[in-house]
């Protein structure tokens, strides 16, 4: 997974082409450190469709606030720069609810 | 891990299965392993349950000051080291009933144990008003230790007054601008622990507004402000705000288990024998925040596992010896239901050796202690000691209890055909 940041969001997320799903996460988020290991394996199953990114949002608050990113851990999920669907919160982002994003998405 | 997709669908079903890996589900399993039961351990996603999401833990004992995410790891580690079965898997279906439970998950694996204690826990409860639910991870939380961050510097409220609201409001001042309790009760009346209540108080971060309800929570996108109804005056007002970070107690996890036959409040939490966590179901436990009971801590948690663990083993213990003495031996069995608080029952014990000898050793005897193996009179009808039960092949066949006067004689007439019927 790529790790994206306030500098590097526009490029990699907003001005890519195709579909990309951003995992919103911190350090003292057991859910979202719980979840990893799952949205890896998915990262690995639809990488050649589906580009992965990951924002630790206490490195980048303001990046979080401004795609209204308020609670962990958060999926958003883009196509060609567009947010088109949104998973917000722990009960939310389940890997099940993940995983069918992203067929949605590829 | 234990990789299912490898074990031998005909492999032996476990000892002990424990749905949940919270204090609970997991102290279960360190005292299953420990008493030699094979024991599995089924969490559905992070180790610690509710309390890997607790920031600060000062009362479990031993450990002063620490957090819940690191106690949890200890716990986890321990449980690790002693060897458990731990897959992470959600239990969907359950089927309790029979000898063998049958534990059907998510992804479609069935496992089957010979005991199991439920210690699924619980989850925190909705406020259930207006603007929650879309509002939810927009500045709506359950979680301080997972959102907390994004609050820097701004300012929130908390809905509650409980342990959890009062010490997670704690946990908020080291983040935010301020945080302003909504509490139900009058000024200077709220549920937590006196400790708590005070360290609450002294801070200065602290805000209240007392006597009062949220009524819906209201933004474009993220949260911007919360409509309070005073529940004295029914007075309405609109307060901004940030964050609502809602801690008005819990839910048990426990919808798995409708139409499973385990006995639930009408809450849904599971109504256990408090001394042995016994449920209403033959094998089945059930320890931790999910059950009917007075106080929901990690210590208590624990507890409750370490017994359920402890009456699992009694119980396969008791089977065991059940199907050994009981059911399964090929000749006709005298079970004598005994106690040793009742002298006629010493008397039967003795009669029955008697009587056995002088049929030529025909039946096998089986000693039940009544007072141990409460459960097992329970399943076979026995209301009174002494009683004698004749088994056949398993079944029960013929039964005497209260007068014993013709005792000699009843297993004399019993003799010649039981015996031939045995062999």
């Amino acid at each position: 997974m790529l790790e994206v940041n306030k500098e590097t969001f526009e490029a990699e997320v907003l001005k890519a082409a195709g579909a990309v799903a951003v995992d919103w996460w911190s350090p003292q988020c057991e859910p979202c450190k719980e979840l990893l290991p799952e949205v890896e394996a998915m990262a690995a199953k639809y990488g050649a469709a589906i580009k992965f990114c990951k924002v630790n949002v206490i490195e980048n608050r303001r990046l979080a606030l401004g795609n209204k990113v308020l609670g962990l851990p958060t999926f958003l999920f883009f196509k060609d720069g567009q947010k088109v669907a949104e998973l917000a919160g722990p009960e939310a982002c389940t890997p099940e609810a993940i995983e069918a994003e992203l067929k949605k998405l590829a | 891990m234990a990789d299912l997709h490898n074990q031998n669908p005909a492999a032996a079903p476990y000892d002990l299965i424990v749905i949940g890996g919270g204090p609970a589900g997991m102290t279960a399993a360190i005292y299953g392993a420990r008493a030699k039961m094979r024991t599995l351990l089924i969490e559905k996603a992070k180790h610690g349950g509710q309390a890997a999401t607790t920031e600060e833990v000062e009362n479990w004992p031993g450990s002063g000051k620490t957090t819940g995410p690191e106690l949890m790891q200890q716990f986890r580690k321990h449980v690790e080291h002693l060897g458990v079965d731990m897959i992470k898997e959600d239990v969907v279906r359950v089927d309790l009933q029979g000898e063998i439970k049958v534990i059907e998950t998510r992804k479609g694996n069935r496992l089957e144990g010979r005991a199991v204690i439920v210690a699924p826990g619980a989850h925190p409860r909705t406020l259930g008003v207006k603007g929650e639910g879309p509002l939810r991870g927009k500045g709506v939380s359950y979680c301080a230790t997972c959102d907390a961050d994004f609050f820097t510097e701004l300012d929130v409220v908390v809905v509650g007054s409980g342990d959890a609201a009062v010490e997670e409001a704690i946990y908020l001042t080291k983040f935010c601008e301020s945080v302003t309790m909504i509490v139900l009760h009058p000024e200077g009346t709220m549920d937590a622990n006196r400790a708590s209540q005070e360290r609450a108080y002294a801070n200065p971060k602290i805000k209240y507004v007392w006597q009062s309800v949220i009524e819906e929570i209201k933004g474009d996108g993220i949260v911007e402000s919360v409509v309070l109804k005073h529940l004295g005056t029914g007075e309405r007002s609109e307060m901004p705000t940030n964050g609502v970070f809602v801690f008005i107690g819990t839910v048990p996890n426990t919808e798995f288990l409708q139409g499973s036959g385990l006995a639930l409040n009408p809450q849904g939490y599971i109504v256990a024998d408090p001394e042995t966590m016994a449920t209403n179901l033959d094998g089945v436990f059930a320890a931790g925040d999910v059950r009917v009971k007075w106080l929901r801590q990690i210590v208590t948690a624990a507890s409750d596992g370490a017994i359920a663990a402890c009456a699992a083993e009694k119980y396969l213990a008791e089977e065991e010896h059940l199907r050994h003495e009981v059911l399964e031996p090929k000749e006709p069995v005298l079970a004598v239901f005994w106690s040793p608080a009742s002298r006629q029952s010493l008397d039967v014990l003795a009669w029955a050796e008697q009587a056995n000898t002088a049929a030529g050793g025909c039946f096998k005897l089986a000693r039940i202690d009544l007072y141990k193996s409460g459960r097992l009179a329970q399943r076979y009808g026995v209301r009174q000691v002494p009683s004698v039960l004749l088994f056949i092949h398993g079944e029960v066949v013929d039964r005497l209890e209260g007068n014993f006067d013709d005792f000699t004689h009843w297993i004399t007439e019993r003799t010649v055909c039981d015996c031939q019927v045995g062999r």
